[in-house]
């Protein structure tokens, strides 16, 4: 199989790729990748007029955070399987902590902090920059081995310990 | 604060009159560019997102996004605070949990909403998705949301 990619800049790429060629929403938002390694992804949403849900403020709509937290958490996953397999979102909260600020990207930082056999289980934060001042929490956990093909691309890491 | 009416809001007064919900959708962007609108034809409401194929979040099965389930289900509870209940400004949401029961083809999805609990600021709202078969939801959620501006904190 493919070695694990040890180059960060060449781990983002793959990740990209993957993404835009597997994932038409992740596109269609405009999801860019910013980081990649065991554990760990995180992905930035450019501001648009068209996700906006408060027309009065243009503060974005729940929408695409959900999107953006669910899309994150999905990838800290695929960087902790052994082997890649389909995985499919099983549940996911968002605390909307504060408005994000119209005009500015939101940076999206998800950890996955325990694989079993079934699921993985994840959390995330959502800031403008400043992990310190969040927009957004979440907790996701991901049902594994889902029916359907491998879309993920191979592992980053060693073996895990279910 | 704005002493303008709020775009969704002056809509609302709109459509109260006219009845037609739809109406409603056109003043939120994100509704817009997603194609999520409520419907009222069968005398309940419901939020239909029409498909296409920006939704797709898994091309080989393929499946519906699970952030769009989650996306559509918010909105489908907010159509329904704004039109089932008396509530005076947007409602901001709080917290929302999304359960993905099973994969979300590629056709348009179907939300009802319903409140489990109106408090005087904070009301909690159920919301259930669906595709062809009503008896086999895609995915349900719950939310909080905070109805009244002036009681809100100033983050929120």
């Amino acid at each position: 199989m493919s070695s694990p990619l040890k180059d960060p800049d060449q781990r983002i790429v793959f990740f990209q790729q993957w993404f835009s060629d597997t994932i038409p929403h992740s596109k269609a938002l405009g999801l860019k990748i910013i980081a990649v390694r065991r554990g760990f992804g995180s992905m930035q949403l450019d501001w648009r007029e068209e996700l906006v849900g408060n027309p009065e403020t243009g503060v974005l709509a729940g929408g695409p955070l959900t999107a953006l937290m669910d899309s994150c958490c999905g990838m800290s996953v695929a960087t902790m399987l052994s082997e890649p397999k389909p995985f499919a979102t099983l549940d996911l909260r968002i605390d909307y902590v504060r408005p994000a600020t119209p005009g500015k990207a939101v940076i999206a930082e998800a950890e996955c902090y325990r694989v079993t056999h079934s699921v993985a289980f994840t959390r995330a934060f959502a800031h403008h920059g400043d992990p310190k001042d969040p927009i957004a929490a979440a907790a996701g956990t991901f049902m594994l081995g889902t029916k359907g093909e491998v879309t993920r691309p191979q592992t980053i890491g060693a073996e895990v310990k279910p | 604060m704005s002493t303008l009416p709020n775009p969704l809001m002056a809509r609302l007064a709109e459509v109260r009159k006219s009845g037609d919900v739809a109406k409603l959708a056109e003043a939120i962007p994100y509704a817009r560019w997603m194609r999520i609108a409520p419907e009222n034809g069968t005398g309940e409401l419901l939020t239909r997102m029409r498909y296409h194929d920006d939704l797709i979040g898994n091309t080989f099965l393929p499946a519906i996004h699970g952030g769009t389930l989650g996306a559509m289900l918010e909105m489908a509870a907010i159509f329904h605070l704004l039109w089932e209940t008396e509530t005076e400004t947007v409602p901001k949401i709080v917290n929302i949990t999304v359960d993905y029961l099973r994969s979300a083809r590629p056709v348009d999805v179907i939300a009802c909403a319903k409140v489990t609990k109106q408090g005087r600021r904070m009301v909690n709202v159920y919301a259930e998705a669906w595709q062809d078969d009503r008896a086999k939801p895609v995915a349900t959620a719950n939310a909080h949301f905070l109805i009244k501006s002036d009681d809100a904190p100033p983050s929120l």
